[in-house]
């Protein structure tokens, strides 16, 4: 025992100056991640910032009982998982349609050239992401009502007062900006398919659609399940960007628009509703992590190596 | 793959150039939008092509818009610095994690990972970051919160130390009485650029794009503006373009600002350095999205 501590000492000494380089990554770890971990308490706090985490009065379950008594728990619950559903169910058809699409195309320049245009969403914020629909969408001088309706004599529509036309054009931009990426991932899986496959299915006079349907799909089958599941695992997240900037934080469109994220950040920074807004996160934090754990146990059982841990 | 229908081919290329054609399309009219004159948009709407190329947006935001080019630069400071910081930690971490006899490693190991499992969400974060450590108002507030230190990277980075660098090199130098840092220095660095540029890529452009840090922290100091931020603000608020105009020299503009189109002009300038160097670094793009994909 003695020998051992004896070693370790040595090994820490060695280490020292390496332990010394990472210690700011560490602190930043505690102030960035473990302290908002135990400020997840506050959500039983009747918090104020005059009075701070330390000393606000406990509530109890009050913030939660608010919360449910209001129209927008139930809002807020539909419409991110309602949402994570549709993008989780169409995104991947289409990425996996897109990757297959990729995988047949024999120029590489040309592959090269697709990759690299279908990735551009990607790269830009969800800021600019708003401005891009604005330009089609604004009531007086947006693209789809001057240019489209009016040639045809259809009355303009305003689509920023408009609830119901929402879910369409937010599942079409979350789809415009990640099939690209999406598909990126599922062609990286299918470059790697060993050719021998697809050369005996040749030999045998398989066609394209025999090929895809009887060797590609096939073996994408464990990838897919994967990606679903952890997406599944990540089911009361949103991208707070999308649901507050792309319909420009609109009141008339809340219904169709509001999700936990944004549920919290409106809650905070324009009603100044502390207690409903630490609920709610709360609430999502705490089933996020028995989501992400389940999804990883059941990853771990199908696939060990594409588990998280 | 090896498909032999020529039929295939065809319907493969036009299916994926349609794709394109709708990817690129909206900054088409993005680009376009900000050629052309207020009067035009007004009664065209924005549309694909300018009827007449009009570069007045562009002029008033290189001479008037002062406040604009200093958010352009801020995007710049606060994205070199951010990206610094977060290689910095996270090469220090993933290598100090890469040893592995480390007393601890397990321990910080799961230290790090755990947080990609259970966050405390926005608003805790919020109030650790203004309340305790009060960085609303100050550039920190752009750079600290939730941009400069990501467990996943960290995790990728001690797996590509570990896996890439063979073990023999670093034995020998330590023969040669090199000593733990020299080592990170002289072999694991220069041996993980491809991973560091991937890094440092998807750390950029994290940084480049944040408009939220901005909205949460900076609650007073508009002039400490991201271009983001600028963006984002002119959306939330019209009148925010002759407000912030108004305070800075207007020169022959006073009256005229033509606010239609130099919105869709800083939009413009906002994804330029992003759009021009893209090339350059695209196969790391590829690579981080494949590396990052899969684990989510």
């Amino acid at each position: 025992m003695k020998t051992k501590n004896k070693h370790a000492g040595k090994k820490l000494y060695k280490y020292r100056f390496l332990y010394l380089l990472a210690l700011p990554g560490f602190v930043y770890l505690i102030i960035n991640n473990y302290m908002p971990m135990v400020g997840l308490v506050l959500a039983f706090k009747n918090y104020s910032f005059a009075k701070g985490m330390l000393h606000s009065p406990w509530c109890g379950i009050h913030n939660f009982t608010y919360l449910f008594n209001s129209k927008w728990a139930k809002i807020m619950f539909r419409n991110t998982i309602g949402y994570n559903l549709l993008f989780l169910v169409l995104g991947n058809i289409f990425a996996i349609f897109v990757a297959i699409l990729l995988g047949e195309i024999r120029s590489e320049r040309a592959k090269k050239t697709y990759q690299t245009l279908i990735l551009i969403p990607h790269l830009v914020s969800t800021v600019l992401i708003g401005y891009l629909v604005f330009a089609f969408l604004s009531y007086k001088n947006g693209f789809i009502n001057m240019s489209l309706l009016e040639p045809l004599g259809k009355e303009p529509v305003n689509w920023y007062t408009e609830p119901k036309y929402w879910p369409f054009i937010l599942t079409l931009v979350q789809m415009w900006r990640s099939f690209g990426f999406q598909s990126i991932v599922y062609f990286a899986t299918i470059i790697g398919f060993d050719k021998s496959y697809y050369e005996a299915a040749v030999v045998d006079g398989a066609t394209t659609w025999q090929q895809i349907s009887r060797i590609t799909l096939p073996l994408l089958r464990p990838t897919v399940i994967i990606l679903v599941i952890m997406a599944l695992g990540r089911m009361f997240a949103s991208d707070f960007g999308l649901f507050y900037q792309v319909p420009m934080n609109t009141g008339t469109l809340y219904s169709a628009t509001t999700t936990i994220d944004t549920f919290v950040y409106r809650a905070m920074m324009q009603d100044h509703d502390v207690g409903r807004s630490l609920a709610a996160g709360f609430l999502q934090s705490i089933l996020g992590f028995v989501v992400v754990t389940i999804a990883n146990s059941v990853v771990r059982k199908i696939e060990p190596e594409s588990a998280l841990y | 793959m090896a498909g032999k229908g020529r039929g295939f081919q065809v319907f493969s290329n036009v299916i994926l150039t349609i794709l394109c054609f709708c990817t690129v399309m909206p900054f088409v009219l993005l680009v376009s939008s900000s050629l052309t004159s207020d009067a035009t948009i007004a009664v065209y709407g924005y549309s694909f092509f300018p009827r007449q190329i009009d570069t007045t947006a562009y002029r008033y935001l290189f001479l008037s818009g002062s406040k604009i080019l200093k958010a352009y630069g801020m995007t710049f400071l606060v994205t070199g610095i951010g990206t610094t910081l977060n290689i910095c930690c996270t090469m220090a971490m993933g290598y100090l994690l890469s040893k592995k006899d480390l007393p601890g490693r397990a321990f910080l190991s799961f230290f790090i990972f755990f947080t990609m499992l259970f966050n405390g969400g926005m608003i805790p974060s919020y109030i650790v970051w203004s309340q305790l450590i009060k960085v609303s108002d100050t550039i920190a507030g752009l750079i600290f919160p939730n941009l400069m230190l990501s467990a996943f990277n960290v995790i990728l980075m001690r797996t590509y130390f570990t896996t890439n660098i063979p073990n023999e090199l670093c034995e020998a130098a330590e023969m040669d009485s090199d000593t733990q840092v020299g080592i990170l220095f002289h072999i694991s660095i220069p041996l993980s650029k491809p991973m560091l540029a991937t890094l440092t890529l998807f750390s950029a452009l994290a940084y480049w794009n944040d408009w939220i840090n901005g909205l949460y922290y900076l609650v007073r100091k508009k002039d400490l503006y991201t271009i983001q931020n600028v963006l984002n603000s002119m959306q939330n608020n019209i009148q925010f373009l002759r407000d912030f105009s108004s305070a800075s020299s207007l020169g022959g503009f006073a009256g005229s600002i033509p606010t239609l189109s130099v919105r869709m002009a800083i939009a413009v300038i906002s994804i330029v350095p992003i759009l021009a160097i893209y090339p350059f670094f695209q196969q790391y793009f590829v690579r981080g999205i494949v590396i990052g994909g899969v684990k989510g």
